[in-house]
Order: C-alpha cells, then sequence, then structure tokens
C-alpha cells in the first residue's frame, strides 16, 4: 500500500549496510585513539602496569634488600637510581610500589563500584523506601571526616593498605551512588523503557538492557578520576608513617625521602613523579573518554580562509555592489513600500567535511502592512530558518549563502552579506519586528515574574518611565484578553497556564508597537480549544494595529482562519505562492496538492489517505 | 457523568459474556502527591468504556484531561485506586509483572514521541526481538519474524542492524508499531501515535493503522487529542474532560453532532482548511460559546 514512500524515503542509506552497536562502540574507542592526550594517557598507564605486572622481572633487587654498606648511593651502573637511606634499590622500590600502588587504587575504586553502583541503580530504578533510606547512608558517609576515619581503622586493624584501601572505597561510594542514581533517574520514565515494562520484561531485564548503558560512560569516567583520588589519598596516609614500612609503595617511598631530603632531595623526585604521572595520566584519560563519548561530530571552522576571501573581494567596491543591487531592487516596481522583501534567500550551515548544507535555497517573498502572510511547510521544510534569518536570530554556526533581506526600505542583509547584520537588527528587533514563540513557557524566564518581563523590554527600548511601562502592561494585558491583568501582572509564569502565557507573550510582542510579528507556530502547543482562542486574538490585535505578520505553520486550517497569502516550502525551496483562497482551493504544485490531500477534513473516515490522494492525482 | 453507556458491562471475571476484548469499569486512578497525608491527585474519575475485537475506540480530550493516563491503566502503567479493567474476561487491574508478561502477547503499545520510546544504543532488529525473546521465541524464530514485521510496516529488512537515530519521524513510528505487532496483539493502546508527525506522515501512518486491523483483526485504543484524527480512525469515540468521559458514542455521532457542551466547543474550535467555511465556522463558535455562557450562567457550569 505504502510501497513506493517507503522506499523513496528510505534511499539515503542504502550504501550504508548494517551499522551495528559494536561498531559505534568502536567508533568511540576510535575516537579516543584519534585524541593525542588519550593517547599520551593510554601509553603512561599502560607502561606503568606493565612495569608493575613484570616488577618480579624486571627490577634487579627485591622491594626489600638492604646493602648496608651503599646508603643514599647516586645513580651508577647496579642501582640505576641510587639506593635510599637503608641500601634499598629505588628502581626496584619503585617498581614494586607501583604494583601495591595500582592494585590498591583498583581495589579501592572496585569497592566504591560495587557498592555505589547497584544501590544507585535500584534506588534511581525504584525509588521510593530504599531510594530514602540509602539517601540517609550516604548522607551520613559523606558527613563522616574521611582522615579521621582511616585514622581510626588503622589504629584498629593495623597498618595494611587493603584494609584501608577497603575502607576508603566505602567512603567514596556515594559518588557513584549519586551518578548512577542521577543517571537512572533521567532515564526511568522514558517512554522505552515503559515499553518494555508493556512487553513483560523482568525488572533485572530492564536495568541489565535499557538502563545500564545509560551510566556505563560516566562510571568509566568518574573510575578514572576516583582510582587518581585513591592514590593520592593513599600515599597521604604513607606520607604521614601511618603505612606498613614493611612493604614498598610511593608513599612510603614519599616519607622515607621526605626524612632525608636534606641529605638527598632525589629521593623525594621519584615517587612523586610516578604519583604525578600516574594521576595525571589518570585525569587525561577521564577526559578523554568523555570527549570520545560526547558527540565527536563538531564543525571545523575551516571555511574561515573561504569568509575572507569573500570580504576582501567585497571590499573594494562595496559601495558599487550595493548601488547595483538596489538598481536591481528597485527595478521590480517600488519595492521599499514592502514591510518586507525576501530576495533569492538562502541559509546554510557548514559541514564537517567543509561542503555547506543549504537549509533555505532561492527563497522570494514579501510582507506588506497591514497582511499577514502565512509560511507553511514540514518540518525540514525551512520555514523557521527563513522566519529566523529575518528576525536575525540563526545560531551562530548559520551561513546567509546567498539574497537578500530588506525591511521598509533598508537592507538587514545586504545582497553579498553573509550574516545578519546585527548593528542594523538590534535596532529593530523588540521594537519594530516582535516575535511570538512557539513554546510559550520556555519562552518566559521562571524566575521573574511576568510583570517584570513586560515592563523591563518597555522601559528600554521606548525610553518610558517604570510606572508609565507598568500602566501600559496593565492595559497590554487587558487587551489581549486577560480577565485579571494585575494578578497576571504579579504572577510567576509557572503560575499560569500555557494559553494565558501564549497571551501575556502576545501582549509583550505588541508592547512595542511593531511594523511586523513574526509568529513561528504560535498556537502548535496549545489545546485546540485555545488555540481558536488565540487565533482570535491574533486576528483582532492585527486589525487593530494594522501590523504585517509572518505567521509559521504546518495547520492549514490555521492558514484558512488568519492569512492573506501563503507560501508553501518543501525542502528549504519555495514551490508555492499565492493569495489564500487560490491555494487552498486550487494548488498548482503536486507537494501543496499532497499536503492538503493529507488533511483529513472532509475525508470518508476509516479509508486509506495515500492510495486515495495518489490516485486522485494520477 | 456519561450520557452514553454500554449496555452489560458488568462482565463476571471468567466469563466473556458481553462480547468485549476489554471493559473498563468505573476507574478511579490517583497519584499520591509530595506532602505528607495531602489529599492524592485524582486523574481520572468513574471512566466506563468497553472494546469489541476488531474496534477502534477514540479518546480524544485535550492535555490534562486524562486520556493518556487511562491508556496507562490500561497498560498497568498507571496505579488503579478504584473500579476494575477487564481484558478477555480477565480482572487485570492489578496484574503482576508475571501476570503481564503472559497479558503483552494479547496487549501492546504504540507511544507519542517515536524519539524517545525506542532505545536510542539498540538496533532496531534487537528493539523488535524483544517482546519475542520475552515470549521465549528461538532468536532465529525471532528473526523470521522481525522480517515479516518490517515488511508489514513498510520498511526495508537492512534497517534490522541500524539505530533508531538514522531514521526518520514516520519511519520511527513504524519501528513503533512493528513491535507492538510483534506478538500479533488483540488490543494496542495508540498514545497519540501522529501528533508528533508531519501531516503527510500522519496520512501515510494513519494509512498503517487501518490496513493493520483490515489485515489482523485487531483492537485498537486510540488517544489523540485531534478529533479529526479520531473521527478518521474510530468506531466508537469517549470524549474526556478533567478526567472524566463525558460523551461517548459511535464516531459519526460524537464527531459531527456532538450533544455534550465541551465536544461541541472541541469541535468549532479545530480549523478548516478554507477562508469561508472557516470564518463561517468561526462565527458559529463565537455564537456557540455566548450561549453556553448564557446557559452556564443560569444554571451550574458544565
Amino acid at each position: 500500500m505504502t510501497e513506493s514512500v517507503n522506499t523513496s524515503a528510505l534511499t539515503p542509506a542504502p550504501g550504508t549496510p548494517g551499522q551495528s552497536g559494536t561498531v559505534v562502540r568502536s567508533t568511540v574507542l576510535k575516537r579516543l585513539f584519534k585524541n593525542p592526550l588519550g593517547i599520551v594517557a593510554i601509553v603512561i598507564l599502560l607502561g606503568i602496569a606493565l612495569l608493575a605486572a613484570f616488577a618480579d622481572v624486571l627490577a634487579p633487587f627485591e622491594e626489600n634488600y638492604a646493602n648496608i654498606a651503599k646508603t643514599l648511593a647516586s645513580p651508577d651502573s647496579v642501582n640505576i637510581l641510587g639506593t635510599d637511606s637503608a641500601g634499598r634499590d629505588i628502581w626496584s622500590r619503585l617498581l614494586f610500589g607501583a604494583r601495591l600502588t595500582l592494585l590498591s587504587a583498583l581495589l579501592c575504586a572496585g569497592v566504591a563500584v560495587a557498592i555505589g553502583l547497584p544501590a544507585g541503580l535500584i534506588a534511581g530504578y525504584y525509588a521510593g523506601r530504599f531510594e530514602a533510606v540509602s539517601n540517609w547512608v550516604v548522607s551520613i558517609l559523606m558527613s563522616l571526616p574521611g582522615l579521621i576515619v582511616l585514622l581510626t581503622i588503622r589504629a584498629a586493624f593495623g597498618p595494611s593498605v587493603w584494609v584501608s584501601m577497603i575502607a576508603f572505597g566505602v567512603l567514596i561510594s556515594p559518588a557513584y551512588f549519586r551518578l548512577t542514581r542521577t543517571a537512572v533517574q533521567s532515564v526511568r520514565n522514558e517512554l522505552y523503557v515503559d515499553a518494555a515494562r508493556v512487553s513483560g520484561l523482568s525488572d533485572r531485564s530492564i536495568i541489565v538492557r535499557h538502563i545500564f548503558s545509560v551510566v556505563r560512560a560516566p562510571v568509566i569516567i568518574q573510575t578514572a578520576a576516583i582510582a587518581g583520588v585513591a592514590i593520592a589519598i593513599q600515599s597521604g596516609l604513607e606520607f604521614l608513617g601511618l603505612g606498613d614500612p614493611s612493604k614498598a609503595t610511593w608513599g612510603v617511598m614519599l616519607s622515607e625521602g621526605f626524612k632525608n631530603v636534606y641529605l638527598k632531595p632525589e629521593l623525594l623526585f621519584w615517587p612523586s613523579f610516578a604519583m604525578s604521572l600516574t594521576i595525571g595520566a589518570l585525569v587525561l584519560l577521564g577526559n578523554a573518554i568523555r570527549d570520545a563519548m560526547e558527540d565527536g561530530e563538531k564543525i571545523k571552522h575551516r571555511k574561515k580562509p573561504a569568509d575572507k576571501a569573500a570580504t576582501a573581494t567585497s571590499g573594494p567596491s562595496p559601495t558599487v555592489t550595493r548601488a547595483s543591487r538596489k538598481a536591481v531592487a528597485a527595478v521590480e516596481s517600488g519595492t521599499e513600500h514592502h514591510l518586507v522583501k525576501v530576495t533569492n534567500l538562502g541559509v546554510g550551515y557548514p559541514q564537517a567535511d567543509g561542503s555547506i548544507k543549504k537549509v533555505v535555497d532561492d527563497v522570494s517573498f514579501h510582507v506588506d502592512r497591514g497582511e499577514i502572510l502565512g509560511i507553511v511547510g514540514e518540518s525540514g521544510s525551512g520555514k523557521s530558518q527563513t522566519a529566523f534569518s529575518i528576525l536575525g536570530l540563526l545560531p551562530d554556526t548559520a551561513r546567509i549563502v546567498g539574497g537578500a533581506i530588506q525591511f521598509d526600505g533598508d537592507y538587514t542583509v545586504a545582497p553579498g552579506d553573509d550574516t545578519v547584520n546585527q548593528d542594523r537588527l538590534s535596532k529593530l528587533r523588540g521594537k519594530r519586528i516582535s516575535y511570538i514563540p512557539q513554546e510559550p513557557m520556555s519562552n518566559l524566564d521562571p524566575a521573574f515574574t511576568i510583570g517584570y518581563q513586560l515592563v523591563t523590554p518597555m522601559v528600554r527600548v521606548l525610553g518610558i518611565s517604570k510606572a508609565e511601562a507598568t500602566n501600559r502592561a496593565m492595559k497590554l494585558l487587558s487587551d489581549v484578553g486577560i480577565t485579571y491583568p494585575d494578578r497576571t501582572f504579579k504572577a510567576y509564569p509557572h503560575e499560569v497556564s500555557g494559553g494565558m502565557a501564549q497571551r501575556v507573550l502576545i501582549a509583550g510582542a505588541i508592547s512595542c508597537e511593531p511594523d511586523l510579528i513574526i509568529a513561528d507556530e504560535p498556537t502548535t502547543a496549545l489545546d485546540v480549544t485555545v488555540q481558536a482562542d488565540v487565533l482570535d486574538l491574533i486576528r483582532d490585535l492585527q486589525k487593530r494595529l494594522g501590523v504585517g505578520v509572518i505567521l509559521v505553520t504546518h495547520n492549514f486550517g490555521v492558514v484558512a482562519d488568519l492569512c492573506d497569502r501563503v507560501v508553501v516550502m518543501q525542502n528549504g525551496r519555495l514551490v508555492e505562492e499565492g493569495p489564500v483562497r487560490e491555494i487552498l482551493r486550487n494548488p498548482a504544485d503536486p507537494y501543496t496538492q499532497k499536503l492538503l490531500g493529507s488533511m483529513l477534513e472532509g475525508k470518508e473516515p476509516m479509508t486509506m489517505l495515500v492510495a486515495a490522494g495518489t490516485e486522485a492525482a494520477q | 457523568m456519561s450520557t452514553f453507556q454500554n449496555s452489560g458491562t458488568l462482565a463476571t471475571p471468567g466469563q466473556n459474556l458481553d462480547g468485549n476484548l476489554l471493559s473498563v469499569d468505573s476507574l478511579v486512578v490517583e497519584y499520591p502527591t509530595k506532602h505528607f497525608r495531602a489529599k492524592p491527585f485524582r486523574a481520572l474519575t468513574d471512566i466506563n468504556i468497553s472494546i469489541k475485537a476488531g474496534e477502534t475506540l477514540g479518546l480524544v480530550g485535550e492535555s490534562g484531561s486524562g486520556k493518556t493516563t487511562l491508556g496507562r491503566a490500561v497498560l498497568g502503567l498507571a496505579p488503579v485506586t478504584q473500579g476494575t479493567i477487564t481484558f478477555e474476561g480477565k480482572d487485570i487491574s492489578h496484574a503482576s509483572r508475571k501476570d503481564r508478561r503472559a497479558l503483552s502477547r494479547d496487549l501492546q503499545v504504540v507511544f507519542q514521541d517515536p524519539y524517545t520510546s525506542l532505545n536510542p544504543a539498540l538496533e532496531i532488529g534487537d528493539i523488535l526481538a524483544e517482546p519475542l525473546s520475552v515470549q521465549g521465541k528461538s532468536p532465529t524464530e525471532a528473526k523470521r519474524r522481525v522480517r515479516e514485521l518490517l515488511d508489514q510496516v513498510g520498511l526495508p529488512s537492512d534497517a534490522i542492524h541500524r539505530l533508531p537515530r538514522e531514521f526518520s519521524g514516520g519511519q520511527r513510528q513504524r519501528v513503533a508499531i512493528a513491535r507492538a505487532l510483534a506478538l500479533s496483539p488483540k488490543l494496542i493502546v495508540c498514545d497519540e501515535p501522529v501528533s508528533a508527525l508531519d501531516l503527510s506522515t500522519q496520512a501515510v501512518v494513519l494509512d498503517l493503522f487501518l490496513q493493520i486491523q483490515r489485515d489482523t483483526g485487531v483492537s485498537y485504543l486510540f488517544v489523540s487529542h485531534d478529533l479529526d484524527v479520531v473521527r478518521h480512525i474510530s468506531h466508537r469515540v469517549a470524549v474526556m474532560y478533567r478526567g472524566e468521559i463525558v460523551e461517548q458514542g459511535t464516531a459519526e455521532v460524537v464527531t459531527r453532532t456532538p450533544e455534550h457542551p465541551y465536544t461541541q466547543r472541541l469541535l468549532l474550535a479545530s480549523p478548516v482548511p478554507d477562508p469561508d467555511r472557516q470564518e463561517k465556522r468561526r462565527k458559529d463558535r463565537h455564537e456557540l460559546l455566548k450561549a453556553q455562557r448564557i446557559e452556564a450562567a443560569a444554571s451550574v457550569p458544565a
């Protein structure tokens, strides 16, 4: 029934056969290996781990073998790094110390993960009583002074590295618990988890399959950091003389070196160097993993030279191009009287491979005073990008790749410009061009009252006093149909409904008496009954104020309700333009016909829409 | 409060006297509030609906009306405080996870947002095989069924090894529909399955729903805020308002000549794609609102 549609919609990716989960994971690894810092960190850690693992073979002496005759010796062919105050070989002790230090750091991280991860998973997933209790335990653990607990444990159990690291692992497990719980909470109510529940998956399978993948990455990163902290803490304890003197560790060596700091300062250097190297490498590795996990496809700003070339060529003769283009514009009978005129506009985004992806391509239309122009299209049609280029609110990465925009006889984007001229637009925006957004709630700052958010722009833009602006705001609120303006004025955004918030934003949009209002899907987020009220409001205000309106929408019903003229867009291109009745009743373009054919209004229920539509078209 | 009641909804557990696949009787759903000893929030009040085999019940209402909660209650994702939900003669109001696993063969779901209803870390093949493996199907069997499903919803078979993010919204929704179809269920709860889609994609997906119903005889509980969508796909329609069902009946009657004031407002609020007809509808709406205001002033507000 829909085969033709499907295959055509899926053609972009025939050349890329199965991309499996393992492939994706390996790209993370690949990105990690592409990062020089990541490689350095991995090489250092691997090197230290190998040295520690083969300490028995590589070390020329036992860790505690003491040559009393040769204390505090300088490096020579036998003791390549010299000896300490007891005549023990420093190189050998460094190697054995690496083994003990790394293993104990692993133990600490392991204990912390073993406690924190499952507890966090359970608390995050089930919430309820277990979460409450574990939160208490975590709070207690976190309020304990770590060093004092470790000293107490040392006093009770003796100077064992392992015992103190297990204790430290327990103390530091809240870090994992909190991390895991937060990550799990963020996905607990995702719809795919609900779908798994409906499928009857057991909780354990849900956690293993759907939830664990979310916490995996942060736990790995955290472990790198925790291992570094464990090494530092353990060495700190031993430095204070609380370690096991019969075992060689970096901390014990540090303590020993400190005692002889005046006789032989190098003794301090080697263990400190080993520690800094290891901890530094762990931190770098953590950062590199995080960078690799985060979306690596950052756009390289490689087009800079091209930009410079463009400005360089247009630099010497800007007046000429400007003048000639203006002459071209003037040919189309009297474009100065158009409120907005968009000519052959192109907007694009530079891609990682250096090409530019066009999202708006060769679009031209105009809006007159007192007129409502609808821009209709589906997602990805470029309708919002077009509206944003008129507003000058395109993201920084966007480039105007062609064409011009003029507002009330002046260019805001002159021919040849590659970005919107913010100097020119910031004088217009908010004052002569205003904006009604799609999501009313996310466009009001929850930290300020509605009144404050209405008054401040008026004081700034119109230069009136605060009292006068307050009076105006009250009047505006009652103009947009709010029954108790003073109550709404004092309210915070979360205290009003979505429809009310949209009315407030409309009041804000007309507060500075604009010539043009750009409304981007102003009713899409609202209930149908509220939508009808808001449409009534926009129509009344537009008639009363005589402003021009650009209405961006996907809904032909909204278009029919408000618009005088319509522009239909598809994939960044303008496919059709005309008076509303003509477009809606006799659409010339097949795409417009398809869109209108997809409307449910007036269709026989329970019949196929697409099949019937294509038959009619053929 | 309902103006239309299906006769004989008092099903005896274990029997299937009235021929209903699903019946919901006097359902109340309450959510506990955060504050200690505060009154729980009542999301649904006294809900009575029923669905026969091969039938679509459209559930329409505005945001916060409880239509999604009703769907979730049927799926066991919302707490049932009072009343019963009966599916194939069995009371499933408080079904355990084990019962749910057996139930999932017959009762499935398609969610609104195709972007969050598929696990971004799993391949399409794994997503579709999940319900099959829960039911103890062997991997080869599951693989064969996955291919069938992709074919059924019009996706190419190489989609198996791709990730959700490689697909558009409409294609993802097909994957979600395929997942729901995996076990050949008898009832699919569709929670706003087309509201996140573009107009032309919506038409294609609605066609798919109709085609699947014709081919498999599945029933739908179709939740939507859009009266046009509900009219197009439903045999019967229930209108929800503030946690209650205010009107229920055949799609033709409820969506064209509604009796309840709220449904009347809803009908006239949705704009039609013709300026002149829309102008008339707008006038009708204003007259209706005026008349209702006068009526409301005279009696208890609806």
